[in-house]
């Protein structure tokens, strides 16, 4: 439970006390009451999540509950055949990723995943890849390239993995490529910020015909701790740093650099999974229909042009 | 190393010190490697070299212009671009961070381009300057790569970039993410028009810059012991818990994780720089057309016949 959802969830739980007391004893009639109560929770998560600060912004963003990569993959793809490998050197459980099929449509998804469960995000090192991980991504892309496949992106990832193996095998490489190969391909790209877009780390496989973010979801050039520590000296002031970033998907839209906001559940992804998931698949499906009509070379110059224009007006 | 050095040196430095008070600063530059005080004149004649320990100094873009370029040089206008499109205030705000840099610096913004030749070939060239606010790279510093990118094209010229940048600018948020997109598909350009695109990485070279434009040349050389990197040295111990081994991130030890090509000393660049670009625009020249006797290696060697190649093909499969 997120801090400024307390109140919510408190009078949340006082509905299902008197529920729970008006079963137990016939002749208590609350009904009244807890409709009060019903009114005034949802009241509250209304207006809560209508002014979320960029702070609560990237905590919803993070929330351990929010659908991550895998889920989307498991509710919107069929079929779905996870590869694994760069074909370099290893295999990264960070980024997933594979063959499957996207409203009968065969397409190469892929993305971070986070990991939920404690062994589990270990495993997945909490959506952080490593080099092999934007290899393996190149390779997929190319792969879709070569049988005419739409790429489908799903970005959810702190950043990209800071240790000396990352370093020694080229991480920064492994990014810049990735994005040339984003630039590069003649079949249509759509990138869906989902949580966090975490920097390079995120831009590296968000350089699409198509992005798409969530509602509550984030996407910054540096997290907020890590603005706050090096600008403010003070990893405290991360929401101060959050707000100057200007964050948010509202913002991000505002200045053209995201091509849609994707409206979630009131109360955010987490409250419903599969409603989000759903809308999310929408999305998609409606930028696919657009993008497969474009022939692929076209695809591509105007995906080069966009970028070369893009954050060049104010 | 000898009684100069040994001796007569460290006196000297002694003497210099005691008396640092009363020579003007600017006259005597302390080496940030080996802090050793070295003459201005003599660091200047050594090209920005440290003459004790070889400490190559970080040097702005008309340095640059004028090791490759020698006496003539255009300098490209570079198109001034919206500042501060966040309003972006810290502790400071954005703009006067910017004013301070620009009045420090004497120039826009971190990156200077000129178009000149090198051993007869057109060139461009693009030097970041890590004194202007890091090198980091936002609006300006992605309009100016893509700018230059574009007249190396126009030009038919090879495109040369000199990095140094601590990474995005934090202060322009995500325009300054999207400068990553943007450099990259600049140099895209570039390479398509079957023009050589060579990076030349120095002190120090890390974060956003390195995972774009920095890491994609045709061919990539690096300054001596220049710090290049994608993390940060704190980030990463403070992830791993542990030290890093020596000569992490330094130029050599990305040339032998295989990263750059090449490590190359100030004395060396022009002429290396005029080499590569020679062999790539030039694969007809008359120097290459008769290899010298007594010439080793495979080039010297008849090619083998077909049958041979499959042959030993067979015979490794065989092992």
């Amino acid at each position: 439970m997120l801090d400024f959802e307390k109140p919510i969830v408190e009078l949340e739980g006082k509905v299902r006390e008197l529920r729970q007391l008006m079963e137990n004893n016939a002749e208590l009639d609350l009904a009244d009451e807890i409709e009060r109560l019903e009114q005034r929770a949802a009241r509250l998560l209304a207006q809560t999540y209508a002014r979320l600060t960029p702070w609560q912004k990237t905590q919803v963003a993070r929330h351990p509950d929010r659908p991550h990569t895998g889920d989307y993959v498991a509710a919107l793809i069929e079929d779905f055949t996870p590869l694994a490998g760069d074909r370099l050197y290893g295999e990264d459980p960070a980024m997933i990723g594979g063959l499957g099929r996207f409203r009968g449509r065969s397409v190469v998804v892929l993305g971070q995943e986070k990991g939920r469960e404690t062994e589990d995000r270990v495993r997945h090192n909490f959506g952080m890849a490593r080099p092999e991980g934007y290899r393996k991504a190149q390779r997929l892309m190319r792969l879709a390239e070569r049988f005419g496949l739409p790429v489908l992106t799903f970005v959810d990832t702190p950043g990209a993995h800071p240790g000396v193996g990352a370093e020694e095998r080229g991480q920064a490489e492994a990014i810049a490529r990735t994005i040339e190969t984003c630039l590069d391909l003649r079949v249509p790209v759509v990138a869906t910020v989902v949580g966090e877009g975490g920097s390079g780390g995120a831009i590296a496989i968000a350089t699409a015909d198509r992005v798409l973010m969530l509602e509550h979801a984030v996407y910054s050039v540096i997290s907020p701790e890590g603005c706050a520590a090096i600008l403010w000296r003070d990893a405290e002031k991360a929401p101060e740093a959050a707000g100057a970033l200007r964050l948010t998907a509202q913002d991000l839209h505002g200045f053209g650099l995201v091509d849609e906001i994707v409206e979630e559940p009131l109360g955010g992804a987490h409250r419903a999974p599969q409603t989000t998931i759903a809308r999310v698949g929408d999305a998609i499906a409606r930028h696919l229909e657009e993008l497969t009509e474009i022939p692929g070379e076209e695809l591509r110059a105007a995906r080069r042009r966009r970028f070369l224009a893009m954050g060049t007006a104010s | 190393m000898n009684w100069l050095t040994n001796y007569v040196r460290p006196r000297l430095r002694a003497l210099v010190e005691r008396r640092r008070v009363e020579v003007p600063e600017n006259l005597w530059h302390p080496c940030p490697a080996c802090e050793r005080m070295i003459f201005h004149r003599d660091l200047d004649a050594n090209r920005r070299v440290c003459p004790h320990c070889d400490h190559h100094f970080r040097v702005g873009a008309d340095f640059r212009f004028r090791e490759l370029f020698g006496e003539t040089w255009e300098v490209l206008e570079l198109p001034r671009v919206a500042v501060d499109p966040l309003r972006f205030r810290d502790l400071k705000r954005y703009t006067d961070r910017l004013r301070d840099a620009q009045s420090r610096c004497g120039t826009h913004d971190a990156v200077a381009a000129a178009a000149g030749e090198l051993a007869g070939l057109p060139v461009v060239v693009a030097v970041m300057d890590f004194a202007f606010m890091g090198g980091s790279m936002g609006r300006a510093v992605g309009e100016a790569i893509v700018t230059a990118a574009r007249e190396a094209v126009r030009r038919r010229a090879a495109f040369v970039v000199f990095t140094a940048s601590g990474g995005a600018r934090m202060q322009e948020g995500m325009f300054s993410l999207v400068q990553m997109a943007r450099t990259t598909a600049a140099v895209q350009e570039v390479k398509e028009a079957g023009l050589p695109y060579v990076v030349v990485l120095t002190d120090p070279t890390t974060g956003g810059v390195t995972a774009s434009f920095a890491m994609l040349g045709d061919v990539h050389i690096a300054e001596p012991g220049a710090l290049i990197g994608f993390a940060g040295r704190r980030v990463i111990e403070q992830t791993i818990r542990e030290r890093l081994p020596d000569g992490f991130q330094t130029a050599e030890y990305l040339r032998e994780h295989g990263m750059v090509d090449m490590v190359v000393h100030r004395f060396e660049l022009p002429a290396t720089l005029a080499r590569v670009l020679d062999l790539l625009m030039r694969p007809r020249a008359a120097a290459a057309a008769e290899p010298t006797a007594g010439d080793e290696g495979p080039a010297a060697l008849p090619p083998p016949a077909p049958e041979q190649d499959l042959e030993a093909l067979d015979e490794a499969a065989d092992d």
